[in-house]
C-alpha cells in the first residue's frame, strides 16, 4: 500500500499507509495526523487541508489546475507558496508511494 | 404576513399549504419556532420555490449538500451587490455598503487577500494571551448569587474588547463600536429597532466611516501594524479606496467579528444548560473544549441565511433555477440536516468531525475570521472550566427579530458563590 510522510510544522513526522484512491487529506484525517483540519470534509471549499509538496515530488504532483476551484481557494490560504496544494485534491496511487508533504503553521 | 392559525409551530408547519410556507419571516427566529418549518421542507421540498414573500419570490435551499454546491459555485451564484447582494432583503438602492462579502471575483479576491493578514494563524497566536487576560478579568469580575444578563456582562464585554483590538481603537470607547454595529444590522421593522429608516441608518454609517477615516489617514502615514485599519490603509488596492468603499469594508469587519461571536458566547451557555449530560461530560473532560467550540457554533448558527443571485439558468437538487432568481441558502437548516450531520438536532460535545457545519459558510466567501471566533470561544470555555463556574440559566434567551442574524439579546443567569 502506498505511504505518505506527513511532516508537522514542528518537524514531527508521521508515516502513514494511504490506500490508492483516497485523498492525501483523508489519509491524514483517518490516521489522526495533526495539522490538516479539512473543515469541509473534502469538498475543496475551505482551504484548511493546505499542504506544501516536498520539492522532490513537485514535478510529479504539479500545481493546481489554473482557474480551478482549488486554485481559487488556495489563493486565500495563509502562507501559500508555489509548492502549495489542497490535499483533498490529491488522490493517492502507487506512483505517489513515498510522497512527502509538510503542514503549514496553521490552517484557517 | 400570515398570522399563525395555531400556537403550535409543528402543527402550523405541517398543515400549511406548501406554497405558503415562507421561512423568511423574522417572527420565526424571534420566537425560536423555525425548526419544524425547515424539517418539513427538507423532507418534502428541499429546494423550495417561495412565490410570495415580503422580499419577492425566492428559492429556499434547505439541505446541507445543496447549499455546499451553491457555495462552491460562485461563478453561477453571485454575491454581488450589483444583483442584490447577500441578504434576502435587497440592499437599499444607492445605500449599499459594498465590500468583498458582496462582490464576485476578481474584485472580491483582491480585497479579501489584502485584508486576511489581520486574522491569519500567526497573528492569532499573538492575540491569544491578550484574549486570555481579558477573559480572566471579565469572568473574575462577575457577581455571585445574583441574577445578571450573560449577554451584557460576558458576551458583549469580551467581543467589544476584541473589536477594539482588531481596529486598534481606544478600549474605553469600545461601546461606541457596539452601538454602530447595532445600527448596521438592526431590522428597521423590529419593535426595538434603534434606527427607523434606511436613510437614518445610512447617515449613521457615514458618521462611523468619517470617524474611522481619521484613524485610516493617520495610519496610512505611519509604518504598517496588524490592526485592520492599518492593514487596509497600506494595502495596494484597499489603500486607494474611496470613502464609500472604506465604509463598506469597515462595516464588514465591524459586524462580521462582533455580533456573531457574541451570539455563540451566549448560545453555548444556553445549549449546555439544555443538555446537562453534555455539560457533565465536558466538566469531567476539559480536553473536549476543542470539539465543544465548533459544536456551539453549529448549534447557534449565528448567521441564519445568505443569499445569492443566479447569473444563468442552473439546476439545484433537480429543480430548475432561472437566471436572475434569488437563491437563499439557509445555514440554520443545513446545520440540522440529518443526512449531513448525525443527530443534527442534538448538542454533542464530542462529535467526531465537529467542524463539518455550515455556520461559517464554504467556498471563496467562507468566514475569514472563523479561527478568531473559535479562539475566543475556546479561551472562554477553558477559563470557565478552570474556575468550575456553576452557571444557572434562569430563563430562555430572547432572540432578535431578524431572519439574518440569530442574535441573543438577553440570557439571565446566576453564578453560584
Amino acid at each position: 500500500m502506498p505511504k505518505v510522510t506527513y511532516i508537522e510544522y514542528s518537524g514531527t513526522e508521521h508515516q502513514v499507509e494511504v490506500p490508492a484512491g483516497l485523498s492525501v487529506m483523508r489519509g491524514a484525517i483517518n490516521n489522526a495526523v495533526p495539522g490538516i483540519d479539512a473543515d469541509c470534509g473534502g469538498e475543496c471549499a475551505c482551504a484548511t487541508c493546505h499542504v506544501y509538496i516536498d520539492p522532490a515530488w513537485l514535478d510529479q504532483i504539479g500545481p493546481p489546475e489554473p482557474g480551478s476551484q482549488e486554485a481559487s481557494m488556495l489563493g486565500f490560504a495563509a502562507a501559500a507558496e508555489p509548492n502549495s496544494r489542497l490535499s483533498c485534491q490529491i488522490t493517492m496511487c502507487e506512483e505517489l508511494d513515498g510522497l512527502i508533504v509538510r503542514m503549514p503553521e496553521g490552517q484557517h | 404576513m400570515d398570522t399563525y392559525v395555531s400556537h403550535d409551530p409543528r402543527e402550523d408547519a405541517y398543515s400549511k399549504p406548501l406554497d405558503k410556507l415562507d421561512v423568511s419571516d423574522p417572527q420565526l427566529y424571534f420566537t425560536d419556532t423555525w425548526y419544524p418549518y425547515f424539517e418539513r421542507l427538507r423532507r418534502e421540498d428541499p429546494v423550495h420555490y417561495t412565490p410570495e414573500s415580503p422580499y419577492g419570490p425566492y428559492w429556499a435551499i434547505t439541505k446541507y449538500k445543496d447549499i455546499m454546491k451553491v457555495e462552491v459555485n460562485h461563478r453561477v451564484f453571485s454575491s454581488s451587490d450589483e444583483f442584490g447582494g447577500i441578504t434576502i432583503e435587497d440592499p437599499p438602492q444607492g445605500m449599499e455598503r459594498t465590500s468583498f462579502i458582496r462582490m464576485d471575483p476578481p474584485e472580491h479576491d483582491e480585497q479579501r487577500k489584502e485584508s486576511s493578514p489581520t486574522v491569519n494563524p500567526m497573528n492569532l497566536a499573538k492575540m491569544e494571551s491578550l484574549i486570555r487576560e481579558r477573559t480572566c478579568e471579565v469572568l473574575d469580575g462577575l457577581p455571585r448569587n445574583e441574577e445578571f444578563n450573560w449577554v451584557d456582562r460576558v458576551s458583549i464585554e469580551l467581543t467589544s474588547r476584541m473589536l477594539a483590538t482588531l481596529f486598534d481603537y481606544p478600549l474605553e470607547d469600545r461601546r461606541k463600536l457596539i452601538r454602530w454595529s447595532e445600527i448596521v444590522i438592526t431590522n428597521i421593522n423590529a419593535p426595538d429597532a434603534i434606527v427607523r429608516s434606511e436613510e437614518e441608518r445610512f447617515a449613521e454609517q457615514l458618521k462611523f466611516t468619517e470617524h474611522m477615516n481619521e484613524l485610516w489617514e493617520e495610519r496610512a502615514k505611519r509604518p504598517p501594524t496588524f490592526d485592520i485599519i492599518s492593514i487596509l490603509a497600506h494595502g495596494e488596492v484597499t489603500g486607494k479606496m474611496t470613502l464609500r468603499q472604506r465604509m463598506g469594508i469597515l462595516i464588514l469587519f465591524l459586524v462580521g467579528g462582533n455580533d456573531t461571536t457574541r451570539n455563540s458566547m451566549s448560545g453555548g451557555v444556553w445549549g449546555l444548560s439544555q443538555h446537562p449530560d453534555q455539560f457533565r461530560k465536558l466538566r469531567e473532560n476539559p480536553a473536549l473544549v476543542p470539539s465543544l467550540v465548533p459544536e456551539i457554533i453549529r448549534w447557534q448558527t449565528p448567521v441564519i441565511h445568505m443569499r445569492r443571485t443566479a447569473l444563468e439558468d442552473a439546476e439545484i437538487g433537480g429543480k430548475k433555477v432561472k437566471k436572475g432568481d434569488k437563491v437563499v441558502i439557509w445555514y440554520i437548516s443545513a446545520n440540522r440536516d440529518e443526512d449531513a450531520i448525525e443527530n443534527a438536532n442534538s448538542f454533542i460535545v464530542d462529535r467526531p468531525r465537529p467542524r463539518e457545519h455550515m455556520s461559517f459558510g464554504f467556498g471563496i466567501h467562507r468566514c475569514l475570521g472563523n479561527r478568531l471566533a473559535e479562539l475566543q470561544l475556546r479561551i472562554l470555555w477553558e477559563e470557565i472550566l478552570k474556575r468550575d463556574l456553576q452557571i444557572e440559566v434562569l430563563d430562555k434567551p430572547v432572540y432578535a427579530y431578524s431572519n439574518f442574524l440569530r442574535s441573543i439579546k438577553s440570557l439571565p443567569v446566576r453564578l453560584a458563590a
